[in-house]
């Protein structure tokens, strides 16, 4: 089994392998650029909910190109995806609610 | 005894036993640097003031450290790819050059928390710093753990390639979900922690 | 394309294809990677736990019945303690938060998921293991070293922790020496669980039977399913927590200590700016998915022994499936009702209180269904039938006495009293645990070939029924007039606490009883081992998998790989030959 799966490893899919290397060295030269970007827009002294914004959404393309193409998310299986959307559901109310909770101003009326 | 699906998919998930576990495992972490980066907004949130990142950490250090990182990733990724076209040889690279890049980030962070501490910024002197220590701690201990196991791929466990190279793979690529999650993780977390 | 192409599996390997080298005693009892031993393991470490536990509640009784009264022989747990044989407070302290953790953490949830969990699950899936064994083995070892450290915390300088199973801070952050043995226990913990529930979840996937799909599945898979997602996303947040109020401890953060804190007379020598509420949000975050690990289990013997016993199907099988998911997601968004009291806007006490009575509709629906499958039924009373009767008035008693509690305006004169305490109990004692029992004398047959004596079986159940209503009734009450919990008399300092305090006592005299009611219990489980009576593979005529294996079953667990040809409770089918058809037969 091993030996045939070796093979069969290396006929189909070295050419697979192939773009897949492309792609990691693009991506790799994206996530440079990016984080030099990132780096230099924290210089321009926004106001810090403009900042937070920028910063938070470089850091999310910079992480969805590791998920997406290092991790290989963009050509998982449903069931991962799946698995995955829960959480992100359950990390959002966790990082949103506690902080709405205590808010004073908002939502709340004192 | 056999398990079912350890190397062969099952046919209505696609999925091996081990690739549904790596990401279980990581839906985990996620919640649990989710719950830090909830708890630093709650304090950053109530605290009458806080310190922008640059004011106190060293930026351009840890801009060095997160290329060191991401290059990691691209290293870990090239040597599963390298497996993949069966190339051991360039394997044994690649794999030592992510372990070689983890050092390079942990000795940094070495050198950066000493700094801090003879400065006299420990993590009790100021929220910022408790928040700054524990998180990129907990991300540290993450680090080592990731090198760990890639040690043991590249060294004793590279046994496996010989006998079930299909195997082997997989399981390089699991470790390798893992490292590029680390590496994620540090991406949200140096903006956060550093530049605001 | 991440995968090296594969070849599909033709199906679950099987016993007699296993060859190996016969293991030693070490390897075969003791760090043993077969989930029936791993099982057993839990579900042993569970039990004493339990009973551990329950001593601890037991000596609590004493002080809470009969307040600062010696009781002269345990004078020899020392001066810090028990001076005279008189309980300090702090000692009380220190039982209620390791007798709540111990519960929890270390007693039920082992048994009813690493124990019933690990044994049963593979084989009612008909799998030869886990998809993890060594994995699981981990699980189980980090369990017992968490035990181990909650164990020993109570030798340290201070003794174990005071802060109770919840530990707030400020208290917690500030107190002694076995909380941070207490947090170090519950990283073992969680680590243990949450290794358990990758296995779980990729087992119930990937490891079941041909012909074993999702809407065949017994309802007891369907629970640990569910429970095992809850483990996986809610303990790491408190894993979070727990390292934070760890550095707040030993490395002098303000993570949870606020500006200004006040300590016996001084102002704490901290930075400050940190939240109490962090810990309580991250805190609840977790616990409130707990509960429901804790209940779901439970539910899902329930609804095996029920439909074996009532040899009908189970009345809305899809209803309970749906029900179940819907509260296992929804388990996620209601955790703030524990904290209805700390100052929280009238916009967000609205969200969590509705998101609360939401809740409890699939909960209502799942215990309506079990009630719904006897009518109808031809019912053996059995024990294990037995105790799962008993679960569904018990359960539906703490199920409805919540209710108040979900509502913010309600819970106000409630919250943290003993009402609390006997709502929550109600539905984990003779709730989850009497679940439990009715599991422990179903599937003692299977696990050992022999069953459980009916006789001491009856004899504990009925005793047990009735002590845990003594026990846990009268605290209503105590709780309606006003008495607050963790308090060390039980309320005798109060006044308005003057016309209640008698039913201390009877609660008191109710545990004791309870106590010695487990007896004919711990008894029949140890002699049955050896002189129960032998059993066939399926002495209950059940249909789901498990029971086609051998009693007990052999490493690898099937002598034939089994195949799931209908639904898991065909029952008195119309024009079958018996009263059953099991899953597995062609």
């Amino acid at each position: 089994m091993t030996s045939d799966h070796a093979a069969e490893m290396t006929s189909d899919h070295a050419v697979d392998i192939d773009k897949h290397v492309r792609v990691y060295i693009t991506v790799f030269v994206a996530l440079m650029v990016l984080t030099i970007i990132t780096v230099a827009i924290s210089y321009l002294d926004l106001t810090v909910p403009l900042a937070v914004t920028v910063a938070l959404l470089v850091a999310t393309i910079k992480g969805s190109l590791v998920a997406c193409y290092f991790m290989h998310l963009i050509a998982e299986k449903r069931l991962i995806y799946a698995v995955l959307l829960l959480t992100a559901a359950f990390f959002v109310a966790l990082l949103a609610l506690p902080v709405i909770t205590h808010s004073n101003g908002f939502w709340i009326h004192e | 005894m056999d398990i079912p699906y350890t190397v062969e998919v099952r046919r209505d998930t696609g999925l091996t036993n081990g690739k549904i576990g790596i990401w279980l495992f990581l839906a985990s972490e996620v919640m649990l640097f989710g719950a830090l980066f909830a708890s630093y907004i709650l304090i950053r949130v109530g605290a009458p003031s806080w310190p922008r990142g640059d004011t106190i950490l060293d930026v351009p250090l840890a801009t060095f450290n997160t290329i060191v990182l991401i290059g990691s990733s691209v290293t870990m990724v090239m040597a599963w790819a390298s497996l993949m076209r069966r190339r051991f040889g360039t394997f044994r690279l690649y794999m030592g050059s992510t372990i070689l890049l983890g050092l390079v980030f942990l000795v940094v962070k070495y050198f950066e928390y000493s700094h801090h501490l003879e400065l006299g910024e420990y993590p009790r002197t100021n929220n910022f710093l408790a928040v700054y220590y524990t998180l990129t701690g907990l991300h540290m201990l993450h680090v080592f753990g990731g090198m760990v196991v890639n040690a043991y791929f590249w060294g004793p466990g590279a046994k496996l390639w010989k006998t079930n190279p299909v195997w082997f793979t997989q399981r390089v690529e699991h470790s390798g979900l893992f490292w590029h999650f680390v590496d994620l993780v540090w991406i949200f977390l140096f903006p956060t922690l550093y530049l605001l | 394309m991440s995968q090296p192409p594969g070849v599909v599996a033709p199906g679950p390997h099987v016993a007699h294809e296993v060859h190996h080298e016969e293991l030693g005693f070490w390897r075969k009892y003791v760090f043993s990677t077969d989930h029936k031993v791993i099982g057993i393991q839990y579900a042993i470490t569970g039990m004493l736990f339990l009973f551990f536990g329950f001593s601890l509640m037991m000596l609590m009784r004493w002080q809470l019945a009969y307040p600062e009264t010696a009781l002269p022989l345990f004078a020899f747990l020392g001066e810090a303690r028990m001076p005279g044989g008189t309980m300090l407070p702090e000692f009380y302290n220190e039982l209620g938060a390791m007798h709540g953790t111990i519960m929890v953490f270390l007693g039920v949830v082992p048994l009813a998921v690493g124990g019933f969990g690990n044994f049963v699950l593979p084989l009612q899936i008909g799998a030869p293991d886990m998809a993890f064994p060594k994995l699981n083995m981990v699980s189980y070892w980090c369990l017992f070293l968490g035990g181990i450290t909650m164990l020993g915390s109570f030798f340290v300088p201070g003794g174990a922790a005071q802060s109770g199973w919840t530990s707030y801070s400020p208290v917690a952050s500030i107190a002694g020496t076995g909380q941070t043995w207490w947090l170090i226990g519950m990283i073992f913990l969680i680590t243990s669980s949450l290794l358990g529930a990758v296995n779980f979840i990729t087992t119930t996937i990937q490891i079941r039977a041909k012909g074993l799909t999702f809407m065949r599945f017994p309802f007891f898979v369907w629970a640990q399913f569910v429970t095992a997602f809850l483990l996986l996303l809610a303990f790491p947040p408190l894993e979070a927590a727990g390292v934070m109020q760890l550095m707040d401890r030993v490395a002098g953060t303000s993570f949870f200590l606020p500006s200004g804190l006040v300590v016996s007379g001084q102002v704490l020598d901290v930075a400050g700016g940190g939240n109490p509420l962090l810990w309580q949000h991250l805190f609840w975050f977790l616990a409130h998915p707990e509960v429901y690990v804790l209940i779901l289990p439970a539910m899902g013997i329930v609804a095996e022994v029920i439909a074996n016993n009532t040899r009908k199907p189970l009345w809305g099988y899809r209803s309970m499936v749906y029900s179940l998911i819907f509260l296992g997601f929804m388990s996620f968004i209601v955790w703030a009702h524990h904290m209805f009291m700390t100052g929280m806007g009238t916009a967000m006490a609205a969200f969590f209180q509705t998101t609360t009575m939401i809740i409890s509709i699939p909960s209502v629906v799942i215990l309506t269904a079990l009630i719904i499958s006897l009518w109808g039924g031809s019912i053996r009373f059995n024990t294990p039938m037995l105790f799962a009767l008993a679960f569904l008035p018990m359960f539906g008693i703490g199920g409805l006495t919540g209710l108040p509690l979900a509502f913010n305006i309600a819970d106000i004169p409630l919250h943290d009293t003993y009402y609390v305490i006997a709502h929550f109990h109600y539905v984990v004692a003779p709730g989850t645990i009497f679940a439990l029992f009715a599991g422990i004398y179903y599937w003692y047959p299977k696990a050992t070939g022999r069953k459980m004596n009916e006789t001491l079986g009856k004899i504990h159940c009925f005793g047990s029924l009735v002590c845990m209503n003594i026990v846990f009734m009268p605290m209503f009450i105590v709780g309606m007039a006003g008495v607050s919990r963790r308090l060390f008399d039980g309320g005798a300092t109060y006044d308005f606490a003057d016309p209640v305090l008698q039913w201390n006592v009877v609660s008191s005299w109710g545990a004791w009883a309870l106590g010695l009611f487990q007896i004919p219990f711990i008894f029949n489980f140890f002699w049955s081992i050896r002189n129960g009576e032998k059993t066939v593979e399926n002495p209950w005529q059940a249909t789901t998998i498990e029971w086609a294996a051998p009693s007990p079953p052999p490493h690898g667990n099937f002598v034939h790989a089994p195949q799931a040809y209908r639904g898991p409770y065909e029952y008195s089918v119309p024009g079958a030959s018996k009263d059953f058809v099991p899953q597995y037969e062609a």
